[in-house]
């Protein structure tokens, strides 16, 4: 079940909202609330609207119709709350090559006002086992290197909600073990996880609540283990690809 | 107080990213001292004939010069989309806009010092007795191209023909203010006084103020998809 929010808990919520690029709707009617403590597995085909979704709630991109709210307020009116309480990791790096790890961590740090940035900065490569290569500039990691800083730098401000997309891709097996467990234990630590994946069997262990979107719509919205599987179409295999 | 902070960082950032690959200043370098040579060639001036054409020659290369900044500048933000990581922050799209062109303006300025300074070689023209004007008419000019170079850099940058697309945008909005600083620029090199030269410098800093200000309160919109 969705976790019962009081109102002093932190949430963001998506009410109404519809994205249009153009003609195309990306999104259309989402109404979705988040709140610490809560894991939300976003799945759907490609062009679902996932990617969408998750930018209009890292403020990223702005709904068509409809609100982004943040505690209760729409978030370009929260004077930079929502921004401090969301980390966010997409497809791409969304880091400078031409800066070492330490350099791109400690240039995002000082964007938050963070203090106690040094320790930080220590904590989450320590976090993302990448101590050896904080030196190392980011044009020369590998894919799965540069997926772990990605992921670092999303959690680096230690945001109360965190909003990953694909955050699997590329990593080795090992990796993927420790990410697991580090998902798995954000929502005990108070933080609200919204995350997507293509791979069902590796998403839904991590989370309590299943969003499924298709052609921009919410096809499903609940407690994973109610979920219908077999008429969401969901057999074990990805969805089949409605673009 | 945290804007400074933000600002700063940005502007480091910056300089630590084109000390690592000299790419920016370097091609700035060489493509204005080109303009300037070629010109020299063209017109092979000396004297005179120098005092008339140099402040032309000067901004022209300027203003091609800044061109090749500007576009090099946001294609650091570009590759791997690291503006929109800033976005992210909890911090003023200003703050972005005015770390960013402090960098351009940076990088303007000490190509125009090369760019100068190969001038006087090949002109065989010295700028010393009127130096303290120049840098004054070259500093406030820059700062008005380098703002409008600084949005326009951002809003081609997320344009297909990028390259192409910023001087197109560019040079029609920036005509007035490097006209009015050539136009300076010659009056101080022609030993024009406090009194002659001040409604033209006047008229640029009004220009790049007014520039600078309004680039600074619409960025917010051109970082916005």
């Amino acid at each position: 079940m969705p976790p019962v929010a009081s109102r002093a808990e932190p949430s963001l919520e998506l009410r109404d909202v519809s994205k249009f690029f153009g003609d195309h709707a990306a999104l259309k009617s989402i109404r979705l609330e988040i709140h610490a403590g809560d894991s939300i597995f976003l799945y759907g085909p490609n062009g679902a609207g996932k990617t969408t979704l998750l930018r209009l709630l890292a403020s990223l991109s702005r709904a068509t119709l409809g609100e982004v709210l943040f505690n209760g307020r729409p978030v370009e009116r929260t004077a930079g709350m929502a921004q401090r309480a969301v980390g966010f990791a997409s497809h791409q790096s969304l880091l400078y090559g031409e800066l070492t790890v330490r350099e791109n961590l400690r240039f995002f740090g000082s964007l938050f006002g963070m203090s106690g940035l040094a320790k930080r900065i220590e904590e989450v490569l320590e976090l993302f086992n990448l101590r050896d290569r904080g030196g190392s500039f980011v044009r020369d990691l590998s894919r799965g290197l540069l997926q772990r800083v990605t992921l670092a730098r999303a959690m680096l401000h230690d945001p109360t909600f965190l909003l990953l997309d694909e955050p699997f891709t590329g990593l080795d097996a090992k990796s993927v073990n420790r990410l697991e467990e580090i998902l798995r234990r954000l929502p005990g630590e108070g933080k609200g996880l919204l995350f997507s994946t293509h791979s069902f069997e590796q998403g839904a262990p991590l989370a309590k609540r299943l969003l499924m979107l298709e052609a921009g719509r919410m096809k499903y919205l609940g407690p994973l283990a109610l979920a219908p599987l077999d008429s969401l179409g969901i057999t074990g295999a990805a969805p089949s690809d409605h673009e | 107080m945290n804007n400074l902070r933000v600002i700063a960082a940005i502007f480091v950032k910056d300089l630590r990213i084109e000390w690592r690959n000299r790419e920016t200043l370097s091609a700035m370098c060489v493509f204005g001292l080109l303009v300037i040579f070629l010109f020299n060639f063209a017109f092979g001036a000396t004297g005179e004939q120098a005092l008339r054409l140099l402040p032309a020659v000067l901004w022209v290369a300027f203003a091609f010069a800044g061109v090749l900044g500007f576009n090099r500048s946001f294609a650091a933000e570009r590759e791997n989309a690291c503006l929109e990581a800033m976005m992210l922050a909890p911090i003023d799209a200003g703050a972005i806009f005015l770390g960013k062109m402090l960098a351009n303006l940076f990088f303007l300025a000490m190509a125009e010092v090369v760019m100068v300074f190969a001038a006087a070689l090949w002109y065989n023209f010295s700028f010393l007795p009127s130096l303290h004007w120049f840098v004054l008419i070259a500093f406030l000019g820059s700062l008005g191209f380098v703002s409008l170079g600084t949005i326009f850099g951002a809003i081609a940058a997320n344009t297909r023909m990028r390259e192409v697309m910023l001087p197109i945008l560019l040079y029609p909005i920036s005509f007035w203010i490097l006209m009015l600083s050539m136009d300076s620029t010659s009056n101080a090199l022609r030993g024009g006084g406090g009194d002659s030269l001040a409604g033209g410098i006047e008229r640029v800093a009004g220009f790049s103020l007014v520039f600078t200000i309004a680039a600074y309160l619409l960025f917010e919109y051109v970082l916005e998809e």
